[in-house]
């Protein structure tokens, strides 16, 4: 099947002008027949819903968690991107656009992202009518911030909550559409199976988590909003309960897999502190500008940092990248300190982290304030207080974060920190319109692959994420269903569905007779180490072959010795994880195939064949400018479908950083 | 600081579903470590509870950063325990000492029934924001948002109530079970902001029926919720919600702050 992007002609910057000029529309009286489905309420999902809801379509939301108010997209720190030019500092879609491109490493599609660039000042008036409070300057205007990778202020933030006040901004529209019954919402239920009539979505098969029973609901279309799968790792920034289980079973149904090796690996996270660890926490990458990262010279120093005097330790970002220092890129960043740590050179219990360290920033810091205070001889513990006031108005917040999840204050103690699977720039293969290669089934927000190709910018989720659902699916959808309003509602009778929720239901039987020795948490966290190890931030030929190997093995033990609890027909949460964990096992292989066969390194896809002499990324242009769209052909077989990416605007350079 | 490892006991309360009674059941944990955080002293007891062929205490829980709201334990008689200003995921076990006793409950009030052990029903919360939680702006047309200029210290103070994560602390802690932080968290969000100002009145009406409706508790002003509140709600929010309340109600009057 050949792919169709289904990019508009004409001039870049006209393309979604003319795409909604054109597009077909659906008359009022026909929308109030035409029923839509949404697979989770994050901020694609909510927003999506809420928007599609006021048009007057019959849309049902579905979510695992107790209330769409609790998706992930709630623990967003930093910001939100949009091209406002609020500052006067020479921002525009078009810089906007640009940066984006060559943040993702030229690997995205240039009328996406320009798209993309282009309603994100729509995301700010709205989020604002909505009532979210933005930060807000004494004149009473919404206040900015810049952030990693451009040279404008363009990020709009609410404290370090800007992904709470989003999401409960989305979640407060969707509230309101299910009281105007436009929207029937579902909690603590679970996407298990799509269900396919005539080669179009036309339904999905949901579990009750609360009773264990099956559902199935009818759709003219269904929409995937169901976030990113960095939980393949095992451990990651996501949430416990995010999964790759409503993608996965829409790729298994036909919807092609784009770029699925494409994960972001965020430098600073508080480490893993022992083998019980269930998850990481972000530390804004803001600390990098006055922190020295550093590990002993020697190996498996057990001294407490400040007992090693300076001369014994090893600045490596400094030493290795005289130029940049503590601010090279992320991916940079995190692949060093892997490197160390490996060498056996990791501090803290786990021997998994370096440190962060702020003391000198303190200093500077209070030399400069006593010089304001006319002290020019202060002594240590005036300065050391100058400076610490200096740094906790910088960072307070992070500081206090840190302090209670380790029990160290970072004002006195380095902080240690480690890199972490944050996001993913893979995911579901979609159009320009958001459809999946399954008509009628489309993919909004981190679970589509299109915007930010090899690498995703700092603020630019949650951009993405409610322009899918806002801005740019109540046209597209409308264009699809346009041809579909002579389509009566079917019954959920239809053989179909039937025979989707037979599968369900003796997937789900299977598993559950296994009754193996195993806890579904050990196979998630062996999982977790084969693909941190070889398909993590460095990845080589042969471990990505000797983890697809492993992974295959791990399947089959799996569904030979899984052990999980309880019943079927009850509130079941070890069985509910079960499912999951069969998904990232499919999942896993596909990343690591994916992974070998892009030769070159991008982004955050390093290989370690791939590399100029001082040991940077080395795209291969001519044969990689493409998006790797899988197909799901049966166990363990892909069919690999490439969509070749065309720069007409851009110019493609290599990224340096020296 | 220094690490150290500990054993437990740990009583919890056990219930199959919503229709039967519960009860409490003793537990002991070794060997945990001072660096865990609680829930991951409850991973260490469920992976102990499979191995022995024992069913696994359910418990609610997702970010494990303290932004969802999702888990709800009460400990030791604290809703989420001991810590100020802390989510039940943010305590680590270096609160505790080797030999201690945790008694660890779920959220209790009428409008919250028990799911199953710790796990509790919350969307008599959802249904309160559906009477009016929210300000009347369809998607498409919103006007530039420097248009509207708001005042720092009522943008500062608006955000300040928004930053409820809808846990249901406020409710597990109050001994009338009353909803009111909640609620009068969210109405003041909104009212304090020019956006939220024309459906003031009718949103303060219609949010209190529906608590009314689920069968939350009236406030007495105990401020228990407050205390127990991970995000540091005040009480100021309440007074707010009252004066806008009777404002609405009476007719005159009402709060424009």
């Amino acid at each position: 099947m050949p792919l169709n992007s289904k990019i508009p002609q004409g001039e870049l910057s006209q393309k979604w002008t003319t795409y909604k000029s054109t597009c077909k529309l659906v008359n009022p009286a026909n929308k109030r027949q035409l029923e839509v489905i949404v697979i989770g309420t994050g901020l694609a999902g909510a927003s999506a819903a809420a928007s599609l809801g006021e048009m007057g379509y019959k849309v049902k939301t579905f979510c695992f968690q107790d209330s769409p108010r609790r998706a992930h997209s709630i623990a967003a720190q930093g910001g939100i991107n949009a091209a406002k030019n609020y500052q006067n500092d020479g921002d525009s879609t078009y810089r906007l656009f640009y940066d984006t491109v060559k943040g993702g490493d030229y690997r995205s599609r240039e009328g996406n992202v320009y798209r993309l660039a282009e309603v994100s000042a729509n995301i700010i008036d709205q989020c604002v009518a909505q009532g979210v409070p933005f930060a807000r300057e004494y004149g009473g205007l919404l206040s900015n911030r810049s952030f990693g990778g451009v040279q404008v202020q363009r990020t709009f933030y609410a404290a370090g909550q800007t992904g709470q006040q989003l999401l409960i901004g989305a979640y407060q529209a969707l509230e309101r559409q299910v009281a105007l019954g436009n929207v029937t919402q579902y909690s603590r239920h679970e996407m298990l199976e799509v269900v396919i009539i005539d080669g179009k979505a036309r339904g999905v098969i949901v579990r009750n988590l609360v009773t264990g029973e099956l559902e199935r609901h009818f759709g003219h279309a269904v929409l995937l909003c169901s976030g990113g799968y960095g939980n393949v790792f095992y451990l990651s920034t996501n949430a416990m309960g995010s999964n790759v289980t409503a993608a996965w079973k829409a790729h298994k149904s036909g919807a092609f897999f784009g770029n699925p090796c494409f994960t972001q690996i965020h430098p600073t996270c508080i480490p893993v502190s022992g083998d019980h660890q269930s998850k990481l926490t972000l530390m804004s990458e803001s600390l990098r500008n006055d922190g020295r990262i550093w590990v002993p010279k020697k190996q498996g120093d057990t001294r407490k940092p400040n007992e090693i005097p300076v001369e014994e330790r090893d600045y490596y970002l400094e030493r290795r990248y005289p130029a940049f220092g503590n601010l090279v890129p992320r991916d940079v960043a995190s692949r060093a300190a892997k490197e160390r740590c490996d060498a056996g050179y990791g501090v803290g219990s786990s021997r998994q982290a370096v440190y962060l360290d702020f003391a000198s920033a303190i200093e500077r810091y209070g030399k400069i304030e006593a010089g304001k205070h006319g002290n020019h001889n202060p002594d240590a513990e005036t300065v050391r207080q100058l400076g610490e006031e200096v740094v906790k108005e910088k960072y307070g917040n992070l500081f206090e974060m840190y302090e209670k999840i380790t029990g160290e204050d970072p004002y006195k103690i380095p902080m240690r920190i480690y890199p972490a699977v944050h996001y993913t720039m893979g995911g579901l293969w979609v159009d320009y319109e958001l459809m999946t290669t399954v008509p009628g089934l489309y993919a909004l927000g981190e679970a589509n692959f299109s915007d930010h190709g090899a690498n995703r910018l700092g603020a630019s989720a949650l951009m993405q994420g409610l322009a899918d659902g806002y801005f740019v699916i109540p046209y597209t959808l409308g264009n699809y269903l346009a041809d579909d309003i002579r389509t009566k509602a079917i019954p959920t009778t239809h053989e179909a569905f039937e025979a989707a929720e037979k599968k369900v239901k003796e997937r789900i039987e299977t598993m559950m007779n296994i009754k193996g020795s195993e806890s579904v948490e050990s196979f998630h966290k062996r999982l977790g180490k084969i693909m941190w190890d070889k398909c993590g931030m460095a990845r080589n030929a042969k471990g990505l072959a000797e983890a697809i190997e492993e992974i295959k093995a791990l399947r089959k033990e799996f569904w030979a010795n899984v052990r999980i609890p309880g019943e079927i027909k009850e509130y079941n949460p070890e069985l509910d994880k079960a499912g999951r964990v069969a998904d990232f096992l499919e999942l896993g292989e596909l990343m690591c195939k994916d992974a070998l066969y892009r030769s070159e390194s991008c982004g955050g896809h390093f290989r370690e064949e791939s590399q100029t002499e001082e040991g940077e990324a080395l795209r291969k242009d001519d044969e990689f400018t493409l998006v790797a769209a899988w197909e799901y052909k049966g166990d363990s077989n892909f069919e690999l479908h490439k969509e070749d990416l065309n720069y007409e605007v851009m110019h493609l350079t290599q990224r340096s950083y020296k | 600081m220094e690490h150290y490892s500990m054993n437990l006991t740990l009583k919890v309360w056990k219930q199959k579903n919503t229709k039967t009674k519960g009860h409490f059941e003793t537990f002991q944990v070794k060997n945990i470590s001072s660096e865990m955080s609680f829930l991951e002293m409850f991973d260490v007891l469920n992976e102990q509870l499979i191995a022995e062929g024992k069913e696994p205490i359910a418990f609610d829980h997702d970010c494990r950063e303290g932004i969802c709201g999702m888990c709800s334990m009460y400990i030791n008689g604290r809703a989420h325990g001991p810590w100020h200003h802390t989510t039940t995921c943010q305590l680590h076990m270096r609160e505790y000492k080797d030999g201690d006793t945790i008694v660890v409950e779920p959220w209790r009030a009428n409008a919250f029934p028990v799911i199953k052990d710790l796990v509790v029903d919350r969307q008599a919360f959802d249904r309160i924001i559906q009477a009016g939680g929210y300000i009347s702006a369809n998607t498409g047309n919103a006007v530039d948002a420097n248009s509207i200029p708001i005042e720092k210290h009522k943008a500062d103070e608006a955000f300040a109530a928004a930053a409820c994560i809808g846990c249901g602390a406020c409710v597990a802690a109050c001994p009338n079970a009353s909803a009111m932080l909640f609620l009068s968290a969210k109405a003041s969000h909104l009212a304090l902001l020019p956006q939220g100002d024309p459906e003031r009145k009718i949103r303060a009406v219609n949010m209190v029926e529906q608590m009314d409706k689920e069968g939350f508790g009236s406030c007495s002003n105990i401020g228990l919720c407050e205390a127990s509140c991970p995000k540091g709600i005040s009480l100021e929010n309440i007074a707010r919600l009252n004066r806008e309340y009777l404002g609405a109600v009476f007719g005159e009057g009402g709060d424009n702050a």
